[in-house]
């Protein structure tokens, strides 16, 4: 019977809310696969399915379904955590089902998507759910047949029993290994004899994404739902009068609702609100400091030159160190605030019934979400479920309540189900920003050019700790000096994929790039030498594994053919970067006059490689990422308004700004650490330092091509 | 308030909106057709692509009043299966990454490929640099589009 049921995942659309783990969908626009196959609906899977632990149930037809718990915004983690849990369970993975998790504080931890921490935190849990179902269904088998659970092996979903030619799949058991205890302690397979994890394994959700499904936030629809849109006050100002006269006029407006510094146009669709939100007429005035990007540049070198600075690390006597030093090398870089402009803009439904409410949407912190619904509305966090649908891209956007709380209090003011809805303009305007950063770096060379001492001061717009002070060349230089100075500005920032280290990263390799070659050094040949230092003879903490990191710089090094052609301009960086490591070689050509950015080579230890597409993606996409901002990304401002409103004057990179990429995975023993952020740091550092090998032109500020020293640059993308 | 008559996905359809609504909006809201995505609602991103008359459209910025008797094609109904060359080969690419874009991205690699069938990788990057994706997946749709044109 094994033969006759096949899953198709796109009947996940058939789910409609009634499970656990519940989909909203309610569309099914599909007919079945071949009618020779008889296809299971999730839905029916799990009518019969037995619950085996948070992650998992198995039916009597030897499907099985794997919860999802950690929102997915194209970081693929809802195609790699089940596969952990299916390579402990043995399972087939044709015959798995995936199921995003609702918000469940009880069932798991740590259900939110930032910091690179889903898998390093997660492995182990997944692993156990899978072994541990796994040792019921051979203790339930080892019992019906009478023979030794020793003896017993399982392969894709199967269990046999050699001496006894028995053979058997999961769904046999499964009533019975239900009612058993799972053991407290179980063995994981080594992970010599992993079957899927290292494998390429397919998004989960390809075939509702390519058929135009409703999967994410923005596509759920109640029958009765309201939409709203909001109109928010500039940073540092509040309201002083709200004329909606004009807004009330438009067709299919409702009712405009005014709460906090917000005022939101309701009504029963989308296009009368985006024309009714244009003409309220609403007067603001300073609450705070109502700040321009003249003001920023200001206050960031005199923050500099004399802000009261938080120490982070000391080591030795920088002072003295400086004194004494045959060559001193100084540089300045700067960074704007950036969007983090998901494609899919901010938005969330909420149903405020009573002491209760009902969350559906994109949000990376579903708790947050619940939490802050529960203070607004004064009702116990329990009266609150939280769904979480597939994200459009976050990069930490969705890590922020504030567009939940909108909805609440929309729903709570209608007394109806509401869907909030932002617009791009919203979205660039509507703050929780990458926050903008200067910073200023010192270095002081003996006589061979050794660096004897090393300082770095930021400052930041509500940036909180600017540096990471015990990442690299912390630790190989005997005289450090590590301050952050923080500027308290009106302008709301938030996480931006890989904070801090976004734009730290760049300006670090890009600075040690000019100490080496001020030193008279090859930059590679430069970070090994300090490298070596922190290895034989480190100086205080290490916030990083120096062989690992040794291993990618020497790896990249061969890789990228380091040096080896002289037509060649290259530039190196090497980041510690959100648990992982990771370098990069960026190479330019003159071809016909002009730096041509031929490729970008980037080798990752990542430990364990779970999923190579996944991985692969993760590189090229934050590669990707680092090089567009780094180019082109600028947000400024003028008396609290940000002046870019959408893509026509936030540019973001697109397909033709693309160069190859070459991806490269150490093959380490190491436990999976993540890879949302770690490929993007080092990428503005390996261009920078490409483009000023190519062209002496030396770009320490973003956007580059913002920048004078780049005006004459005509830089061209060698596309793959 | 008007009523318009709509062929989308060779179905006929009457709706009751301002004749400013933009197609993007009548799809998701009127039609319950949510494939098309919102993004940028300026023609700058590409989300929205759809096929009028087979020529790939920002509906965004398509007034539901210049539509008339046009065949709109959406993602919903650009194959009976989505076993469309483009989608295929964007499965077997696997392309996505938050795959919010792709359906535009899908769009617009179908309606440039049947323009032009047996492309250049130069004019495969011309063609698609009209839509962003923020997750970066440029390689892949890229490769994913040349597939395509082979497989078709």
């Amino acid at each position: 019977m094994s033969t006759v049921t096949r899953a198709s995942r796109r009947d996940f659309l058939k789910i409609a809310g009634t499970t656990a783990g519940g989909l909203f969908i309610g569309f099914n626009w599909f007919s079945c696969d071949s009618p020779k196959v008889e296809v299971l609906s999730t839905e029916e899977i799990l009518s019969q399915a037995k619950n085996f632990n948070s992650y998992l149930s198995i039916s009597p037809t030897g499907d099985v379904v794997i919860y999802s718990p950690n929102p997915e915004l194209g970081q693929n983690i809802k195609t790699s955590f089940p596969m952990v849990v299916a390579e402990e369970l043995d399972a087939d993975w044709e015959k798995v089902r995936v199921i995003q998790a609702n918000l469940d504080t009880e069932k798991y931890d740590r259900q939110l998507t930032g910091g690179s921490g889903a898998m390093p935190h997660s492995w182990e849990r997944l692993r156990t759910a899978g072994a541990t179902a796994k040792y019921v269904l051979v203790a339930a088998a080892a019992k019906t047949w009478n023979v030794p659970a020793e003896e017993i092996t399982v392969e894709k979903g199967i269990i046999s029993h050699k001496g006894s030619g028995k053979s058997a799949h999961f769904g046999e058991f499964v009533t019975e290994a239900a009612t058993m205890t799972a053991p407290e302690q179980v063995t994981f397979k080594d992970k010599k004899d992993f079957k899927i994890i290292g494998t390429p394994v397919k998004n989960v959700d390809a075939k509702e994404m390519y058929t135009g499904q409703p999967l994410y936030g923005l596509d759920f629809y109640r029958e009765g739902m309201l939409h709203a849109m909001i109109q928010r006050a500039p940073f540092g100002m509040k309201i002083k009068s709200v004329d909606d006269a004009a807004a009330r006029a438009v067709t299919g407006v409702q009712e405009v609702v005014t709460f906090g510094n917000s005022v939101a146009v309701v009504g029963s669709s989308t296009w009368p609100l985006m024309k009714a939100k244009k003409l309220l007429r609403i007067e603001y005035e300073p609450e705070g400091k109502v700040e321009s990007s003249a003001d920023h540049d200001r206050i960031f070198k005199e923050l500099l030159a004399s802000g009261k600075a938080e120490v982070r690390r000391k080591d030795g006597n920088v002072d003295a160190a400086f004194k004494n030093a045959a060559k001193v090398v100084s540089a300045e870089y700067q960074c704007p605030f950036l969007a983090h402009s998901p494609m899919e803009p901010e938005n969330f439904f909420a149903h405020v019934k009573g002491d209760k409410c009902e969350l559906i949407g994109p949000t990376q912190t579903p708790d947050r979400a619940r939490q802050s619904a529960a203070q607004i509305l004064g009702i116990p966090a329990e009266n609150i479920t939280v769904e979480i649908t597939r994200l459009g891209g976050g990069f930490g956007r969705r890590l922020r309540a504030d567009y939940v709380e909108e909805a609440v209090e929309v729903s709570r003011a209608m007394n109806a189900p509401v869907k909030v809805t932002w617009s791009r303009e919203d979205e660039l305007t509507g703050g929780a920003y990458r926050p903008a950063v200067r910073y200023r770096f010192e270095a002081a060379l003996d006589e061979s050019g050794n660096m004897i001492a090393y300082k770095l001061r930021g400052v930041g717009m509500n940036a909180g700790n600017t540096t990471r002070e015990h990442n690299f060349p912390s630790g190989a230089v005997d005289n450090v000096l590590i301050e952050s100075v923080n500027y308290e500005s009106s302008i709301t920032t938030n996480a931006w994929r890989a904070p801090i280290t976004n734009f730290l990263a760049y300006a670090e390799q890009s600075f040690l790039d000019e100490v080496a070659l001020e030193a008279g050094k090859d930059p590679v040949q430069f970070r090994l030498d300090l490298l070596q230092r922190a290895k034989t003879n480190p100086v205080g903490e290490l916030g990083y594994d120096v062989d690992r990191m040794i291993g990618v710089v020497q790896a990249a090094k061969e890789k990228s053919n380091w040096g080896k052609n002289p037509n060649v301009k290259q530039g190196f960086s090497v980041y510690f970067s959100h648990r992982s490591y990771v370098a990069q070689v960026a190479d330019i050509a003159m071809e016909g006059g002009t730096p041509t950015l031929k490729k970008i080579t980037a080798v990752t230890d990542c430990g364990m490689v779970i999923n190579p597409i996944g991985a692969n993606h993760q590189v090229r996409g934050g590669i990707v990422d680092g090089m567009g901002h780094a180019m082109y990304g600028n947000l400024t401002f003028e008396n609290g308004v940000p002046k870019q409103k959408n893509y026509d004057t936030y540019r973001l990179i697109r397909m033709k700004e693309v160069p190859e990429i070459e991806t490269h995975f150490l093959t380490t023993d190491f436990d999976p650490t993540g890879l949302g952020e770690p490929a993007l740091p080092p990428t503005g550092g390996s261009i920078a330092n490409a483009i000023f090998a190519a062209t002496g032109r030396r770009l320490r500020s973003q956007p580059f091509i913002e920048q004078k020293e780049f005006s004459d640059i005509k830089l061209d993308i060698r596309r793959a | 308030m008007a009523t318009f008559n709509l062929k989308v996905n060779g179905k006929n359809h009457q709706v009751d909106v301002e004749d400013d609504t933009p197609l993007l909006w009548v799809l998701r809201d009127h039609l319950g057709l949510v494939g098309t995505k919102f993004s940028c609602g300026v023609a700058q991103c590409g989300a929205c692509t759809v096929h009028i008359n087979g020529n790939s459209t920002f509906s965004c910025v398509t007034p539901i009043s210049s539509v008339g008797n046009s065949e709109v094609i959406t993602i919903e109904g650009l194959s009976e299966d989505g076993d469309h060359p483009v989608q295929k080969a964007w499965e077997e690419v696997d392309v996505a990454q938050c795959g919010y874009c792709q359906a535009g991205q899908i769009m617009q690699a179908a309606a440039f490929l049947k323009s032009n069938p047996n492309p250049s990788m130069d004019e495969i990057d011309n063609a698609m640099n009209r839509n962003i994706c923020r997750c970066g997946t440029y390689h892949k749709i890229r490769e994913a589009v040349a597939l395509a044109a082979k497989t078709k």
